[in-house]
This record gives structure tokens, C-alpha cells and sequence, in this order.
């Protein structure tokens, strides 16, 4: 085996270290491969114990699973089918994002400007960031208790007002994809505002300077030096974000309502796979498991695929800013 | 750079091997029971756990009554973990608890999983309550059997639909849209109320059929009977179930339900208990009351087993377990109807002690 020292420099020795210094050094070195090892092996681990536990689902349904949208779990009558809740994560998210992203690069922006004496901003700052700190069944217990009661004047409204939208199509019944999306968009608010603040708050002076210097006005250099300079860590923020949106469990569950259908309505209950595993797998068994087992794999590759399509934007909005 | 590359590919394939040896080293389920506090005397001053896990139903009469037993022989301590009846059922298979319990017995097959033997013990019983949230009716409410199972279909949407205001002629029924609520987990509750659907309805029988957790066409679901109770209480226009103990308990407005011989009927206990009274429990003590034929019996009730090894390799543990039944059936059972459960017949309750007294050590 090679030496794993070799790709790195070697800084000039004023003297020679003893043999003591090079074991230390060396198995330092291993030391943190083996740390680092061990975060992709449980990864592995646990991707290959879902796919093993799965095997069976993707057997019997194969990619009509991706199609179908029934998930019945009555014996002998067993079909599933995971479309709707693919589509209930996918959008219950991308709503969350559309609401929070504007609110919370908005907050960064207004927190890493000037405009308030540095104590205001840092309090503000701090009570954004508390609450990353509520725990989510908190989250789901006010939304069950004090949003939906909140919003159901406004969600009447909308569907006697504008019903032939599709958007509002369908009844209010209280729960659904709307009061869900809000409280998720309020989850992942000081997610996106710390990082983007803290993004900002790191771009260099000279940048600033410079700016000011070719007479940027303020909103001249916040649209076209800060933002995009802050881009990539703005993008990994959302992606964050967007991580525990497509995850999150708890506070969806007791809001969206659990029903396993398809509908451009916000205001029909939907279902998201977070959800669905929750309820459903402490009573589960045989091929339900493994099918439960199937969409716990795409909500995976779900996730996967969207870090990796955020590592690519952030590869390329970064690059005009990297290097000279 | 080809150094690199070199280390990043020795790096994954190292971390797939553990991987794969991470898997390969899970422990296979044990087939005994594998409680480390065996006590080594058979005095009854020997401290002596009972581990239990299953059904959520029968939750607060257990844990009262291991409370009490446990208050009157202070060396045994019972554990009931309420995670429903599929993991009381499977629990019992892999053999990880001492006791299990179920809403929905167990299937022969899965009898037939359990290598040392396995007893079906109804201790106590319940009913469903169909439950509703209508703004100014505060009782009253009457459903014919030819309509909730339409209710729950998605065929009937609306309170004041000619089927339901004729079978309520003294009530303003309001025009909004009925909100079926439902469980979202699989529950044994779930299980009883589409069971008595399936037999009352050969439509609902031939699109949805019956079991812990099925595709309800229509409506919204939420976790656990404490949310189903608490969505119905604060909005408007909701109809859903939950079970008896939980409707009393927070003085929720319950529905009459028509039954067989055509009376309405409100849950309560005597009425579950007239329900049940119509069951023959056969040899192995599972019976179930999807559609009860008698003139006050409310149509939707069941029993709730414990389920038992009939061997278990550590005899001070079955004699233990022979003495706390045989109280819960006995002594037991007076605390029943208070926490909104049915107590058994003195004739089943006399049944299901004989079977009790057939637990070996």
C-alpha cells in the first residue's frame, strides 16, 4: 500500500523530525481516513440495507411504482404505488422553497447591510436562528392548533372566489398542502437566512470597496456584486433547506392530511413518503414493509438528486468568482 | 493526481467491504425470550419483569391494572408498550416480549410462527364511536346503515343530503361538506370499523374491504386516535371514529348508529356489551362482531386479546403471569367501565380463565 502522504506537499524541514514525529503524523493521517470512512459507510450501510429490504417491492412492482398512485394495503388485495406521494414530497417542498427563499435572502440582505445599529441586527439575527432551535412536532402542534383555524377564512375565500382556478379547486377541509407548505416554509427559514447572512456577511471589504468606488449605489451593488458573489453559499443554503423540507416528517404529518391522490388544488390534503413511512410502519408487514422499503430508496435518490444538481449550480455560479 | 484518484478508489472500495460486513453481522431475531432478570428462586419475593408490547387500544386498562397488581405484590413489575397490535403480533413471533396484544387476535399463520405455542385471551372489549363536529347540534345525530357506509365511500358529501335528513327529521341539518377524518397508521381501531363496513356494505366490501390500514377514498387522515379526536373538535363539518374510551373521555358528540334489527344506537358500555353477548367465542377464543344481530347491541364493538405463550422456559414467570391474569379477569374487570371499557361476561371471563389456567412453565 501506498503511502497516503504522497500526494501531499511536503513543507521544507528546518530539521530532521524524529521517527517518533513521522508515526504520529502518519497515523494521524489514517486516523481521520478512517473518520471520514465511517461517514461514508454508514451511508453505504444504509443504502444497501434499504435496497436489500426493498428487493422484494421492486421485484413485484418495478417501475410501476413510479406510475400508480393506489397504496393498499388491505390483504390480499395489495397494490402500491407511489406517484402521488412523489409528487406530494416534491411539491409540498418546491412550494416551502418558493415562499421561504424570497423571506429569508430578503432577511440576510436587510441583516448584513448597515441599515441598523449592529445590536438590532444581531438580536434579530439570533431570534431568526431560534427558530431552527423549536422542535418540529412544536411545529406541527401550532399548525395544527393555531394556523389552520388562522388561515381558514382566507382558504374559504379563496376557493368561493377564485374556485375555477385549479389552485383552489377544491373545498378547504382544513388540512391539505397549503397550511403544510407554510409551516415547512417557516422550518426552513433560519436555515436559509443564517447561511446567506453569513454568506454575505463574509464577501470582502474590497469587493465593497470597489464597488462604491465605480459609484454602485447601494441597490446597484447588492444586485450585482453581493448577491451573486454570495451565490454559491446562498444555493447551498436553500439545498440545506431543501434537504429537511423533503424530509421532514413530523409537522407534515399532522398537517397535510395523509391522502394519497394528486391534486393541482392547495387545498386538497395530499401525502408526502416521510409521512407515509411514519404512519405506517409500525404496522406493517411483509410486502407492505418492503414497499414501504421502495419509496424510504426513492426519497433517497430524491435527495441525491437534488444535492447533486445543487453541487453543479453551485460549481457554476461560483466559478466567474473563483480564482483570477 | 493519479495518486489521488489511486486513494479516492482504495477509499470507496474499502468502505463498500465494511459496508457490506456491517450488513452481514446483523443479528439473526432470537427465537426465545430473552429477558436477563431470571430469577433464580420460585419464592414470590423474588422480583420478577413481565415485558408486554401491542395494541394501543386496551392501553389505559392495562396499564391500570398492572399498576394496581403491581401496588399489591410490589415483586412484579409489568412493562406495556402501546405500539400496536401488527408489533405485538410480530413481537410475539420473534419472541423479544414475555406477552403481546392484538385488536385483531392472530391469523392461524401466524399461530403457527410461534414454536412454543401461543393462547388468544380476550380481557377486556370496547366499541367505536362515530364522532362529529356540526355547528349547533350538539346531539341527536341518527345514521342509517345504508348511509355511513356511503359517507365514508365519498358517495354522500354533504350534511344536508336527502338520505341523512330523513333519517333526522327533528334536526336543521346545515349545507356543508362532510370532512371524513381517518387514521393515517395502521390501527386495530381502523381494522374494526372497516370489518363492520365490509358487512353491511357489499359495495364498500368489493372497492375497499377491511383491515389495520386501507385506501379510503376519501377524506383526510391523521396519527393516532388523540389526532383524529382533536381535528374533529376544532373543525366544523368533520365526521370520523375513534375509539369509545377516547369519545368519552373528551365528551365528544357521538352519532346513533342503526344496526341489525333496525334500532339506533348510541355507544356506551351496556350497548357494546349487548353487541358482544352475540358472539359465540369458539375453542380458541377468537370471535369477531362485524355486524351484531341483537335489538340494543351497537353495531360497532370488539374484544381486545392479550396473547400468551402457552409454554414459557421459565416456570416462576408463567405462574406469575397465570396469577396476574386470573386477577385482571377477576378483580380486574370492576375497573372497566369507568375507563370506558366493557367488562366480560362472567361466562367468558370464566372461559378464558380455564384457558389461562393451561399456560406451563
Amino acid at each position: 500500500m501506498m503511502p497516503l502522504t504522497d500526494s501531499s506537499p511536503v513543507p521544507p524541514a528546518t530539521k530532521a523530525r524524529s521517527s517518533l514525529e513521522k508515526v504520529l503524523e502518519q497515523g494521524f493521517i489514517y486516523l481521520t481516513a478512517i473518520a471520514a470512512l465511517w461517514v461514508v459507510m454508514v451511508l453505504l450501510a444504509i443504502a444497501l440495507m434499504i435496497t436489500q429490504a426493498a428487493l422484494p417491492a421492486i421485484q413485484t412492482y418495478g417501475l410501476s411504482f413510479f406510475t400508480t398512485t393506489t397504496w393498499n394495503a388491505v390483504a390480499g388485495r395489495e397494490s402500491y404505488g407511489a406517484l402521488a406521494l412523489i409528487w406530494g414530497t416534491v411539491i409540498s417542498s418546491a412550494l416551502a422553497l418558493f415562499l421561504a427563499v424570497p423571506l429569508g435572502v430578503g432577511t440576510a440582505i436587510f441583516l448584513s447591510e448597515d441599515l441598523l445599529p449592529t445590536w438590532v441586527r444581531s438580536l434579530l439575527g439570533m431570534l431568526i436562528e431560534l427558530l431552527a432551535a423549536i422542535p418540529s412536532v412544536v411545529y406541527g402542534l401550532w399548525g395544527l392548533v393555531v394556523l389552520v383555524p388562522l388561515i381558514q377564512p382566507l382558504t374559504r375565500w379563496l376557493h368561493q372566489t377564485w374556485g375555477s382556478l385549479p389552485l383552489f379547486s377544491t373545498p378547504p377541509v382544513g388540512l391539505g398542502m397549503l397550511p403544510a407548505a407554510l409551516v415547512l416554509a417557516i422550518m426552513i427559514l433560519p436555515i436559509i437566512t443564517a447561511i446567506a447572512r453569513d454568506s454575505l456577511k463574509a464577501l470582502p471589504n474590497d469587493l465593497r470597496f470597489a464597488a462604491m468606488a465605480l459609484g454602485a449605489t447601494r441597490w446597484d451593488a447588492i444586485g450585482r456584486v453581493f448577491l451573486p458573489a454570495a451565490a454559491p453559499g446562498i444555493m447551498g443554503g436553500i439545498m440545506l433547506a431543501l434537504g429537511r423540507a423533503l424530509g421532514e416528517t413530523m409537522a407534515v404529518t399532522m398537517l397535510i392530511g395523509n391522502a394519497n391522490q394528486i391534486s393541482p388544488s392547495l387545498l386538497a390534503p395530499a401525502n408526502t413518503i416521510a409521512s407515509l413511512l411514519a404512519n405506517q410502519f409500525a404496522a406493517a408487514k411483509g410486502m407492505q414493509i418492503s414497499a414501504l422499503m421502495y419509496a424510504a430508496l426513492v426519497l433517497l435518490g430524491i435527495t441525491l438528486g437534488v444535492n447533486t444538481l445543487a453541487e453543479s449550480i453551485v460549481h457554476r455560479v461560483s466559478r466567474p468568482f473563483q480564482g483570477h | 493526481m493519479l495518486n489521488r484518484r489511486g486513494f479516492f478508489s482504495r477509499f470507496l472500495g474499502l468502505a463498500l467491504a465494511i459496508a457490506l460486513g456491517i450488513i452481514a453481522c446483523q443479528p439473526q431475531s432470537q427465537p426465545e425470550s430473552a429477558d436477563p432478570q431470571t430469577p433464580t428462586t420460585e419464592t414470590s419475593a423474588a422480583p420478577i419483569t413481565l415485558n408486554g408490547t401491542g395494541a394501543s387500544f386496551p392501553f389505559f386498562i392495562y396499564q391500570r391494572w398492572f399498576e394496581e397488581y403491581n401496588q399489591r405484590h410490589p415483586n412484579v413489575q409489568i412493562n406495556y408498550q402501546p405500539t400496536g397490535s401488527e408489533v405485538g403480533i410480530q413481537q410475539m413471533i420473534t419472541g423479544t416480549i414475555d406477552f403481546g396484544a392484538s385488536d385483531i387476535a392472530m391469523t392461524d399463520d401466524e399461530m403457527a410462527q410461534v414454536n412454543s405455542g401461543v393462547l388468544l385471551l380476550p380481557l377486556t372489549a370496547g366499541s367505536v364511536a362515530l364522532v362529529y363536529n356540526l355547528p349547533g347540534i350538539d346531539s341527536g345525530l341518527q345514521l342509517p346503515r345504508s348511509v355511513y357506509p356511503q359517507i365514508f365511500s365519498g358517495a354522500i358529501t354533504t350534511w344536508n343530503d336527502p338520505q341523512i335528513a330523513a333519517a333526522n327529521p327533528d334536526l336543521t341539518l346545515p349545507d356543508l361538506p362532510i370532512i371524513v377524518v381517518h387514521r393515517a397508521d395502521g390501527s386495530g381501531t381502523t381494522a374494526a370499523v372497516t370489518s363492520h363496513l365490509s358487512a353491511i356494505s357489499p359495495a364498500w366490501e368489493a372497492d375497499i374491504g377491511a383491515g389495520l390500514s386501507v385506501p379510503w377514498p376519501t377524506g383526510i387522515a391523521i396519527k393516532a386516535n388523540a389526532g383524529v379526536s382533536a381535528q374533529i373538535q376544532q373543525a366544523e363539518g368533520t365526521l370520523g371514529y375513534v375509539e369509545f374510551a377516547y369519545a368519552q373521555q373528551l365528551n365528544m358528540t357521538m352519532a346513533a348508529l342503526e344496526n341489525q334489527a333496525g334500532q339506533y344506537v348510541l355507544p356506551d358500555v351496556e350497548s357494546a356489551a349487548k353487541a358482544l353477548s352475540t358472539v359465540e367465542l369458539p375453542e380458541n377464543l377468537r370471535a369477531f362482531a362485524p355486524d351484531p344481530d341483537g335489538a340494543d347491541a351497537y353495531p360497532i364493538a370488539t374484544y381486545s386479546w392479550l396473547l400468551a405463550y402457552q409454554t414459557y422456559p421459565d416456570a416462576a414467570k408463567a405462574e406469575t403471569l397465570r396469577s396476574v391474569l386470573q386477577w385482571c379477569l377477576s378483580e380486574g374487570q370492576k375497573l372497566s367501565a369507568e375507563l370506558g371499557y366493557v367488562p366480560l361476561s362472567d361466562e367468558v371471563a370464566q372461559r378464558v380463565m380455564a384457558v389461562v389456567e393451561t399456560i406451563e412453565g
